[in-house]
């Protein structure tokens, strides 16, 4: 399963990140090492197995519905890198 | 060639829980920006979600009131993307095994009972809100919406027209709100709808390409919107075109809609299980005590409305198209031995009231019992139909009850039988000639006479007596 | 002797019998950082004033007779990523050094609760996405052992400081190896507990089926006191289990007669080097000498442990690093065209490569045409590989071998050769995929003085028998008292 620039290209798009062209070549090249190895996987036979999302068997782990006090305003916003009257502030969303 | 509408429908109703799905905020509508918030809803660094019970409680409520599957197992999953108002970069939903599936709805429409299926109901979380500058080039994001609790209603392409739409969609709004797991209101966003439309010739077996509609933000908006586009789309094809298949934009202002930018289509979700949340087990126990807790539905309501009160099937759907509509009218009913006045002075007058004073059912300034006493006003006589229009009006203006009301304007009606024959009299002095139209023969002349007797007393004389008098009087 | 040297069973005694002060141990271990790290970087952050605070706090409710935890005045460091309210939590990336949590983590309260002072935030890969603690923004962390040499990580900070005298105790966070590892490589103890059994509620999420918070601390004593601390439910973490867990000092007991070891053909064959396997053969023997049956067994999955972890920790990676976009909190490109621009721009300068790689690595094998052939099929391989472990403690009570392949590398050694690194993990990551429980303890020196970790493995929520058997291991070797000399 060899992957393309192509491939990097698409998937920097979707994981919203930008990529220099040696970086895409770098991280190319580690792709299809690491896939190399993922490979041995396609031959285990899971035909029967069912997929374990959960190593835990808890289910049904739920919250009341009670209020608790949020943050003020000031905190949620301390770490804004910039905000403008309580809002977070970012360029212009077409 | 004719051209039949393939519509359905993808409806979010924000359920009315206290605190948020995932965390303990408010749901409350409002506030000032950002203060409904905690690290949790707004995604910072080590938070976790805790999911609300009561969330699952509604929705499987809302799924049985649809007569919906509830699933024995199910699950929360990511749904992965990039939007400023996506504070995590994902959204907890539900992918694969929604919690409510193969349910659906009855409407009417012109000539039957129609039933719109519903594929899915799952639960998720609601995104933040974003205010964009007029002048400059920002925009602006209040994060306590995000984590208020959704139900996602999605039907099968059952839907035929605008109107059915609309039936649809005041449908789930009267059993959301009566089941009390929403408020649904499309103004303040508690109750969205994005609709898919196509087109194909009549008849035929064919789904043709669809087009996505969003930001419809009122009933009258779903209406127009799917009107509008069902006409675009049969323009396109006639002139020989096709139809793309994207989201487009309703602008209400306009009348129009747009194509809205097509990166929003090629979207990769990613979904996969949620690893912070376990799975859920729905036990047939709880479905069982949820099913008993419902409340009587829409389409219960009104046949009893039918049968027990003896009203028409038109009366019974407007009585109970809300809930709150509803509630008010059983209240009155139960205290009033004329249910039929009940039903028209609230289906009438009162719902006139409220359209032009941009009231709710919930701003009602008096209790049931007013407009019971009002009817019972009418009934024994002490004041007439045109009268007790006057008091209603004024019951809205001053919250007082009518007896009051009708006391201290000295509404009471004329009855006193000398005084009412001076009236006729003064009228019949003031038009000669109505004596001669009468022995003419022209019936018509009483109306109009009693109509003067009536301007003459303020509109409080009593018709049947002023009727009774006149036509003596002219006999003579 | 020196404050730093003793364990906190020790200092736990000389506090509580008045021999020292809470404030002038915290004062010694100030000065001892201030001493050390500025060559051997173990710290991000160190908060003077606040421990100073503390310490004074902490004396007065332990003179009141309101505090008795045996943790009461013992100085700490915690692993930056793990949340502390007005303290930088940076989790030791560019994208987020500037950030201040206003909350606590959950284990944080705990121990604050238990009188534990705090004395700053440790030093670490990129969000925990290494095994070197070369991949910081900040600064790397150097092995008290030999300075040019790798501590491990991604909690190098942690085990460094703990074998350096920096901190008594410290927290690290193990995905795939991340405490195990470096205190294999520091020679210290690390314990990565049953997966649910520490709430992860504040601890900045790499792959949330897998992250789990554990103790690094100089004797086995000392971890199961921490345990003690930070164990139980949290109602914020829906994953955290309801057990009420035991009292895990009771385990503390020198006694392994009976006891069923098992040692997989797979955990020391020739891919391990040989200094780490006679190590490994050596510590059976001083098993078996002391009753225990050492009993052979195979988990032949081993094959594929490692693209199974890396696929399913990289996809959970991929969506829970979604987050740092600029918006909330952190980096933010400066000049942006455009909101795309920015978003784009803040994550690539933001995030560092090895960062980089993993998102680009687990955004695919999440995308649309690959899911089934990769993430599906990895969760079905951790079926698999569950069942087989579990399958494994049938034979026996407690599964022992190596950590790592190796012991502590050169700087710089591998850092190009990311996926070879990757592979190393192979004796780590098994544990998180089957959620099990497994703890580092010292067991010998190679042949250039480095040390040698023996791990050990137990069943689901069996940290006791883990305990057990290493406090064994403990009592009846000198390995655990062996330190680096630091000259100073």
């Amino acid at each position: 399963m060899q992957i393309t620039i192509q491939d990097i290209e698409q998937i920097a798009l979707t994981a919203q990140l930008e990529l220099t062209a040696e970086e895409k070549e770098r991280q190319l090249e580690k792709f299809n090492k690491l896939f190399q190895d993922v490979e041995v996987l396609a031959q285990v036979d899971t035909s029967e197995i069912e997929p374990l999302a959960h190593v835990q068997s808890i289910k049904n782990v739920l919250r009341e519905d009670l209020l608790q006090e949020s943050l003020s305003q000031e905190k949620v916003l301390q770490n804004a890198p910039d905000q403008e009257e309580g809002m977070f502030k970012v360029p212009k969303i077409i | 060639m004719n051209y039949e509408a393939v519509i359905g429908l993808e409806v979010h109703a924000e359920l009315s829980t206290k605190s948020k799905i995932y965390c303990s905020c408010t749901t409350e509508f409002g506030g000032e920006p950002n203060t409904h918030c905690c690290p949790v809803c707004t995604g910072m660094p080590g938070t976790l979600p805790a999911l609300n019970r009561k969330t699952v409680e509604y929705a499987i409520k809302a799924g049985l009131a649809t007569n919906c599957t509830i699933s024995p197992f199910t699950k929360q999953d990511r749904k992965n993307y990039f939007y400023p108002d996506l504070p995590k970069g994902y959204q907890i939903s539900q992918y694969d095994l929604p919690l409510c599936k193969d349910g659906f709805v009855e409407i009417e429409t012109e000539n039957e009972k129609k039933r719109i299926r519903i594929n899915r109901i799952h639960i998720e979380e609601d995104a933040g809100k974003l205010l964009h500058g007029e002048e400059d080039n920002n925009s602006y994001i209040d994060y306590n919406r995000t984590g208020v609790p959704l139900i996602e209603i999605v039907s099968e392409p059952d839907i035929s027209s605008a109107r059915e739409a609309k039936s649809y969609l005041e449908k789930l709004k009267a059993i959301l709100q009566f089941i009390n797991v929403s408020d649904c209101k499309m103004e303040e966003g508690s109750l969205r709808a994005d609709v898919n439309i196509s087109v194909r010739p009549k008849g035929s077996n064919h789904l043709g390409e669809r087009t996505e509609m969003k930001n419809l933000n009122s009933f009258r908006s779903v209406y127009r919107a799917i009107e509008s586009e069902i006409a675009r789309q049969i323009h396109v094809i006639k002139s020989g075109g096709k139809i793309n298949q994207e989201t487009r934009r309703w602008d209400e202002n306009k009348g129009e809609s747009y194509p809205m930018r097509s990166k929003e289509d090629a979207q990769d979700y990613r979904y996969f299980p949620e690893p912070d949340l376990p799975p859920l087990i729905i036990k047939n126990e709880l479905v069982e005590r949820l099913k008993k807790e419902l409340p009587e539905l829409p389409d219960a309501r009104k046949q009893r409305y039918v049968s027990e009160y003896g009203l028409p099937e038109y009366d019974a759907q407007v009585l109970t198209s809300s809930k709150e509509l509803s509630d008010f009218f059983e209240e009155t009913a139960k205290q009033s031995t004329n249910v039929k006045a009940v039903s028209n002075w609230i289906m009438g007058d009162m719902l006139r009231i409220l359209n032009e004073r941009n009231l709710e059912i919930v701003d009602i300034p008096f209790p049931p019992s007013y407009l019971v006493r009002l009817i019972t006003l009418i009934d024994k006589g002490v004041i007439n139909g045109s009268t007790a229009k006057n008091v209603f009006d004024l019951m809205f203006d001053t919250g007082k009850d009518p007896d009051n009301i009708v006391k201290e304007h000295g509404l009471e009606m004329l009855k006193d039988q000398s005084f009412l024959l001076e009236v006729i009299e003064k009228v019949i002095r003031d038009n000669p000639n109505s004596l001669d139209d009468y022995k003419k023969g022209q019936k018509k002349v009483i109306g109009f006479l009693v109509g003067q007797a009536m301007k003459a007393t303020k509109g409080k004389a009593d018709p049947q007596i002023l009727n009774q008098i006149l036509i003596k009087r002219l006999e003579d | 002797m020196q404050l730093h040297e003793y364990t906190i069973s020790e200092l736990s005694s000389l506090i509580s019998k008045k021999e020292i002060s809470i404030l002038e141990l915290t004062q010694h271990m100030l000065g001892r950082i201030e001493k050390l790290d500025s060559e051997l970087g173990c710290y991000i952050s160190i908060v003077e004033d606040q421990a100073m605070e503390q310490a004074a706090k902490v004396q007065k409710m332990l003179d009141k007779g309101i505090l008795t935890s045996p943790l009461t005045g013992i100085p700490m460091g915690i692993k930056d990523n793990i949340c502390t309210e007005g303290i930088l939590t940076s989790c030791g990336s560019k994208m987020l050094s500037n950030f201040v949590p206003p909350y606590n983590a959950h284990v944080v309260k705990k121990l604050y609760n238990s009188g534990s002072v705090l004395l700053g935030k440790l030093n670490m890969d990129e969000y925990a996405m290494g095994s070197s603690t070369e991949s910081s923004y900040f600064k790397k962390t150097r092995n008290p052992w030999d300075t040019e040499r790798v501590p491990g990580g991604s909690s190098g900070g942690s085990a460094a400081a703990v074998v350096a005298g920096e901190a008594i105790y410290s927290l690290g966070s193990d995905t795939g190896g991340s405490i195990r590892q470096p205190a294999s490589f520091c020679g210290c103890v690390g314990l990565k507990p049953t997966y649910g059994l520490i709430s992860r509620f504040g601890l900045v999420s790499y792959a949330s089926s897998l992250d789990q918070i554990g103790p690094l601390t100089k004797t086995v004593t000392d971890c199961a006191l921490v345990l003690n601390a930070i164990a139980g439910h949290d109602p914020m973490d829906l994953t955290s289990s309801r057990r009420i867990h035991p009292d895990y000092t009771k385990a503390l007991i020198n006694d392994v007669k009976g006891m069923k070891i098992g040692l997989p053909r797979e955990f020391i064959d020739d891919s391990v080097e040989k200094n780490i396997r006679d190590a490994i053969l050596n510590a059976v023997k001083v098993f078996t000498d002391l009753g225990a049956e050492c009993v052979e067994i195979s988990i032949p999955v081993m094959e594929y442990v490692v693209p199974t972890y890396y696929i399913i920790a990289l996809a959970e990676a991929s969506s829970n690093l979604a987050r740092y976009d600029g918006v909330k909190f952190g980096y933010r490109a400066s000049n942006p065209k455009d909101i795309l621009d920015f978003c784009k721009r803040t994550r690539s300068e933001g995030f560092g490569t090895e960062v980089k790689r993993r998102i680009l690595l687990g955004t695919y094998v999440l995308s649309s045409g690959y899911y089934d052939a990769y993430y599906k099929k990895a969760l079905k391989a951790r079926a698999i590989i569950t069942r087989e472990f579990n399958k494994a403690f049938e034979q026996c009570d407690i599964i022992i071998g190596p950590v790592s392949p190796t012991t502590a590398y050169k700087i710089g050694e591998k850092i190009n050769d990311p996926i070879q690194m990757y592979m190393e993990d192979i004796f780590t990551v098994p544990v998180n995929i089957a959620g099990l429980p497994a703890m580092s303890i010292p067991c010998g020196l190679d042949n250039n003085s480095l040390p040698i970790g023996l791990q050990l493995l137990g069943k689901r929520f069996d940290e006791q028998t883990i305990i057990k058997t290493a406090y064994t291991f403990e009592q009846n070797t000198e390995f655990h008292n062996l330190r680096p000399n630091l000259n100073v």
